[in-house]
């Protein structure tokens, strides 16, 4: 059964968000998914609720006390939590609930309200036995940066190079954290280095947001007076966080999901045939990583696409025209963000972000130890 | 009385280690434009509640209508007496709770609502509790907008109390969390612990890929525990690494500082540790190290017996020895 | 209600027990996982989508579902989602997701170290975090207040609950996971004191460290396997929050599951999770469960309440039920929630 996306909306995105509660800030991004789908409160047949760490807010199972605000009350209400994948994870979930023939319209909605309390606090949490090495948020990742580049031999200013596009992208979005028309490849090279070899720059902000989306089946498509982005397939993979053998800079996982997303999709030709990507990158060098994880270049290769300009708006595969998770990283909303603007993108909704002519997007979102993998692939017809 | 089946499974050896794990942190709650004049409200005690499209009155206030769900936005103010609709007793107050003494737990109804407020009566004793009974607001002496303004409720039928205007609306309320839990670890992490009391890293190798895991555990690509005890070197060889530059919370070293992942010689899976003995910047991919031991009278079941790993000046390894482990 | 396409074809759980296990759980997960499988005729590669349920402030920290995909075995890897629910939503996902066509075969598991923190004050943070966790609600005395509410209705009585505890620890005799159990007497409960009036000892579930799996398959991959229970229906929805907002003696979340799942009709068994003895006595009138419906036979959650799988393991009890010709029809429901909150009903047939 088919199912496509009828609507998104979004918070705009800022490190505190002091002036809404946990429920008016889903009700920002709700409100706004409703309107752009066109669709009223008592067509909505289920929500689907998407979060990371409950200890992030310090509430157990929020979705519970969020029930009436979100419209669930009387409905079915799933609670979906797969770390930082968790937003593409309630937007395929939700995509299953509709294919399955179950619902009509399902409302799915994902948010992090991090300024509740601290995220480097409670993901740092350290049990006993364990030791207290403190390498920080971005000591687990930039390790495997490092062994990316002496793999790859990818030129040093390749993070940079990210950046500046990611940032100058989410300039053109009203609803990003963190808008630099003016930032440049000298300035993300000054700006302090944090975990060697990642910049200030080339990380992520922290932000409190939330994102939303109606997906319908045929019958809700084709009901909707605006365009629809269909879903053509969607994959998951999932492997340990840590084993032996594990490939931390091109995950299996990832690889096997995106072979499993192109295959389903129809698609021979990734690099050809997508339009517009929105890769989850809370790392400027993720780019190019995941640009090999998913195929779109050989391994190795993947940092030639950015420096050769072709990941910007106007290259051969814009990534992150949105500005990605460099520019508003609300950890749960994150993936649902990647995969909300890819069907955006396909809607021709983007407003100033818009990539010409876009057909055929993909939307990813990855989470733990680079360990749990969401994608899809929406289109215009 | 409840009898208890003990079960007893695996190999007889001592109990899994365990250990407190104590969280905490003051939560920042923004409250909006329905929980902030509430809670401004308590500051300057008033009771405000509000009334959703059916005519009905809420309190606590509602943010979205639940029928219409659009916003609540008319507010209506309360009496600060009302009727127990609802009640039941503790004996034994739990940290946090409203009162440290013996309380009663009661939903209760203000004069003016439709609806009823989840909170503790002072009242002495469980014989003076009763459904249907006139309770009043105590306020606490300090108040800041928070739902604590409300210190408990007490038995009467009226109050004397009069609300106060004061200062800036409340926006932001603060709530602490603190929960303690006793953290469990598994039988072969206990061994693992326990060797290094001794001095000794241990490993385990799986029965299936023949990978040796230090710590020990259960195999994470093939799902069965790890059994044949194999002891690793503690010395290794740097697979990756990064410079820690930033300050953050709870650091123990000044930065900069290298934290890698280190391959022991014998083991098939890195372990994160401290690189220290030589700069930052010299720290390369493939350097060989060795463990650095604390005082053994130091020593218990705790990877902080080693200190950290300090450069060898054995030759290099070659990439190709440790580039499956990246 | 169409054909059933997909079918319970294995279950296996651990022991309840006061205090059992690590906190990540992987240990007790290993061997359940064997044993389902084992039951279902599956080999672990075989099984094409795994979800589970579990709560990160069980554990006390962030994430801590991460580390039970090793007891897995996840690489390769796997297709594999995780709800912050009790596991029966994982099954409801599972469910779906074979009904969808993207998976032929599931585990569904769940699991948690309840004994790990002071439960009771745990779960208050399930309530409203403006106007009512801050007081720490403790989740016993916020099941007493709906015990109340449903004495002064004259809804139950005290007896009456304490009945329901006696017909479950009777039951639970012949459970061998049950962690309360044995030949009680009503009016020697009666006697006790009260733990937050009007609730005693007998009228709470214990606090049980557990786990449970149960492995589901679809279409023809059911139907080849001799042992099966076949899905009629699922459903589940949930009510307001606010304790002061709703009726506590109703359960309507409940009564429209039920309907939805197809719960009418003729029942031989119907498991229910229900924490408190009056719970179960709402959950029947709330369902509309007849006299002749044998209730709780494994004893339920009152006898062995494993936090995040105890609804899962209901719908595994209705299920063994089934699979071993003791019921034709037999049913599982699971709640979450403060005050059966968050209701879900799977009704199981033998054809």
């Amino acid at each position: 059964m088919l199912a496509a996306v009828l609507g998104t909306g979004q918070t705009q995105h800022r490190t505190r968000r002091t002036d809404v509660s946990m429920a008016g800030l889903c009700r920002e991004a709700i409100d706004r998914a409703l309107i752009d789908a066109g669709v009223e409160w008592p067509q909505i047949d289920a929500v689907v609720v998407g979060k990371a760490p409950d200890l992030f807010e310090g509430v157990m199972m929020p979705e519970l006390f969020l029930a009436s605000s979100l419209g669930a009350v009387g409905r079915p209400l799933l609670r979906v939590h797969t770390a930082g994948s968790v937003g593409g994870a309630t937007a395929n979930v939700a995509a299953t609930l509709v294919r399955a023939g179950v619902h009509r319209r399902v409302l799915a909605v994902a948010f992090e309200k991090q300024s509740e309390s601290n995220a480097m606090w409670a993901l740092s949490i350290q049990p006993p036995f364990t030791a207290p090495i403190g390498a920080g948020a971005g000591g687990y990742f930039a390790p495997h940066i490092r062994s990316y580049i002496r793999r790859s031999h990818a030129p040093g200013h390749i993070g940079a190079l990210v950046a500046v596009k990611d940032r100058r992208n989410g300039a053109l979005n009203p609803y990003a954290h963190l808008r630099q028309p003016e930032i440049t490849l000298e300035s993300v090279q000054a700006s302090a280095m944090l975990w060697d070899p990642v910049r200030y720059d080339e990380t992520c902000p922290s932000s409190d947001g939330a994102c939303a989306m109606v997906i319908g089946d045929q019958a809700a498509a084709e009901a909707s007076g605006r365009p629809v982005a269909w879903i053509r397939a969607t994959a998951m993979r999932t492997e340990p966080t840590f084993f032996a053998g594990k490939d931390h800079v091109n995950p299996r996982a990832g690889f096997e999901a995106a072979q499993a997303l192109w295959q389903a999709a129809g698609i021979s030709d990734p690099l050809e045939e997508i339009d517009v990507a929105e890769i989850y990158v809370p790392f400027s060098w993720f780019e190019p990583m995941w640009l090999e994880n998913l195929g779109f270049a050989e391994a190795g290769h993947g940092w030639k696409l950015v420096e050769a300009g072709e990941t910007r708006i106007g290259g051969r595969l814009p990534v992150n025209p949105s500005g990605g998770v460099l520019c508003s990283n609300p950890i749960g909303a994150s993936g649902m963000l990647r995969f909300a603007e890819a069907a955006m993108q396909v809607m021709g909704r983007a407003g100033e972000h818009q990539v010409e002519g876009a057909r055929v997007a993909l939307g990813h979102a990855y989470g733990g130890g680079s360990q749990f993998f969401q994608m899809w692939v929406v289109s215009s017809s | 009385m409840r009898r208890l089946r003990t079960c007893f499974t695996g190999r007889v050896t001592a109990p899994p280690l365990s250990a407190p794990l104590n969280i905490s942190f003051d939560y920042t709650r923004s409250l909006g434009p329905v929980l902030g004049p509430f809670m401004t409200g308590l500051r300057d005690r008033r009771v405000l509640g509000n009334r959703t499209a059916d005519g009905r009155v809420h309190v606590p206030p509602l943010e979205y209508d639940p029928a219409t769900h659009a916003p609540v936005t008319d507010l209506v103010e309360v009496r600060p007496t009302g009727t127990v609709t609802s009640w039941t007793w503790t004996d034994r107050p739990l940290d946090g709770q409203p009162l440290d003494r013996p309380f009663g737990w009661a939903l209760i109804r203000l004069d003016g609502a439709d609806t009823a407020l989840l909170h503790a009566v002072d009242a002495g004793a469980r014989e003076r509790m009763h459904t249907g009974m006139r309770v009043r607001i105590r306020w606490a002496s300090e108040r800041t907008g928070h739902i604590r303004d409300i210190a408990c409720f007490e038995p009467g039928a009226d109050s004397a109390d009069r609300a106060e205007a004061a200062g800036e609306p409340v926006t932001i309320m603060t709530t602490p969390i603190r929960l303690s839990y006793t953290h469990t670890t598994s039988e072969d992490e206990s061994r693992y612990l326990r060797a290094l009391a001794e001095g000794r890293l241990l490993g385990q190798r799986c029965p299936v890929c023949r990978k040796v895991y230090v710590p020990p555990r259960v195999c994470p690509a093939d799902g069965v525990p790890t059994e044949e005890e194999v002891t690793v070197r503690d010395h290794g060889t740097v697979t990756t690494f990064c410079v820690v530059n930033v300050p953050f919370a709870g650091q123990r070293l000044d930065p900069p500082y290298v934290v890698a992942q280190i391959l022991l010689d014998g083991a098939d899976i890195p372990i994160p540790h401290l690189i220290l003995g030589l700069p930052a910047d010299r720290v390369r991919m493939g350097m060989r190290v060795a463990a650095v031991w604390r005082d053994p009278a130091s020593w218990t079941t705790s990877p902080e017996n080693i200190e950290h790993f300090r450069p060898t000046g054995e030759p290099d390894s070659p990439y190709e020895s440790y580039q499956e482990h990246l | 209600m169409s054909t059933p396409e997909v079918a319970v074809v294995g279950f296996a759980q651990a022991p309840c027990l006061p205090s059992a296990g690590t906190t990540s759980g992987v240990e007790t997960l290993v061997p359940i996982f064997r044993r389902a499988l084992a039951e279902a005729g599956l080999d672990r590669r075989d099984v094409d989508f795994w979800c589970s349920g579990s709560s990160d402030y069980l554990a006390g920290r962030a994430f801590s579902f991460v580390n039970a995909v090793d007891a897995i075995g996840a690489y390769p890897p796997i297709c594999e989602s995780h709800v912050e629910m009790d596991a029966a939503w994982a099954f409801y996902e599972a469910y779906v997701k074979i009904l969808a066509g993207e998976a032929q075969t599931a585990v569904v598991y769940g699991f948690g170290k309840a004994s790990a923190g002071v439960l009771r004050r745990v779960l208050a943070l399930q309530l409203d975090p403006y106007v009512a966790a801050p007081l720490w609600p403790d989740s016993v005395s916020v099941a007493a207040l709906q015990a109340r509410c449903a004495l002064d209705g004259g809804i139950v009585t005290e007896r009456a609950m304490a009945e329901v505890a006696v017909r479950s620890r009777a039951d639970a005799a012949g459970n061998p996971y049950a962690q309360v159990f044995g030949d009680f007497d009503v009016d020697a409960l009666l006697a006790e004191r009260y733990v937050a009036d009007p609730l005693r000892v007998h009228d709470c579930a214990p606090v049980s460290d557990g786990a449970a799996a149960l492995v589901l398959a679809g279409g023809d991959r059911a139907r080849q396997h001799p042992r099966r229970a076949w899905i009629s229906g699922v459903a589940h929805r949930v009510d307001p929050p606010g304790l002061g907002e709703r009726d506590l003696t109703l359960v309507p979340s409940a009564t429209a599951a039920g309907e939805a799942a197809g719960l009418r009709g003729a029942l031989d068994v119907i498991e229910l999770h229900a924490p408190f003895t009056h719970q179960e006595l709402l959950l029947r009138a709330a369902l509309g469960v007849g006299e002749r419906v044998r209730i709780n036979p494994s004893g339920g959650a009152l006898c062995g309440n494993p936090m995040f799988s105890a609804g899962l393991a209901r719908i595994g009890a209705a299920a063994e039920e089934v699979m071993s010709g003791r019921a034709r029809r037999a049913a599982g429901h699971a709640t979450s929630g403060p005050a059966l909150q968050q209701n879900l009903v799977c009704v199981l047939e033998a054809s």
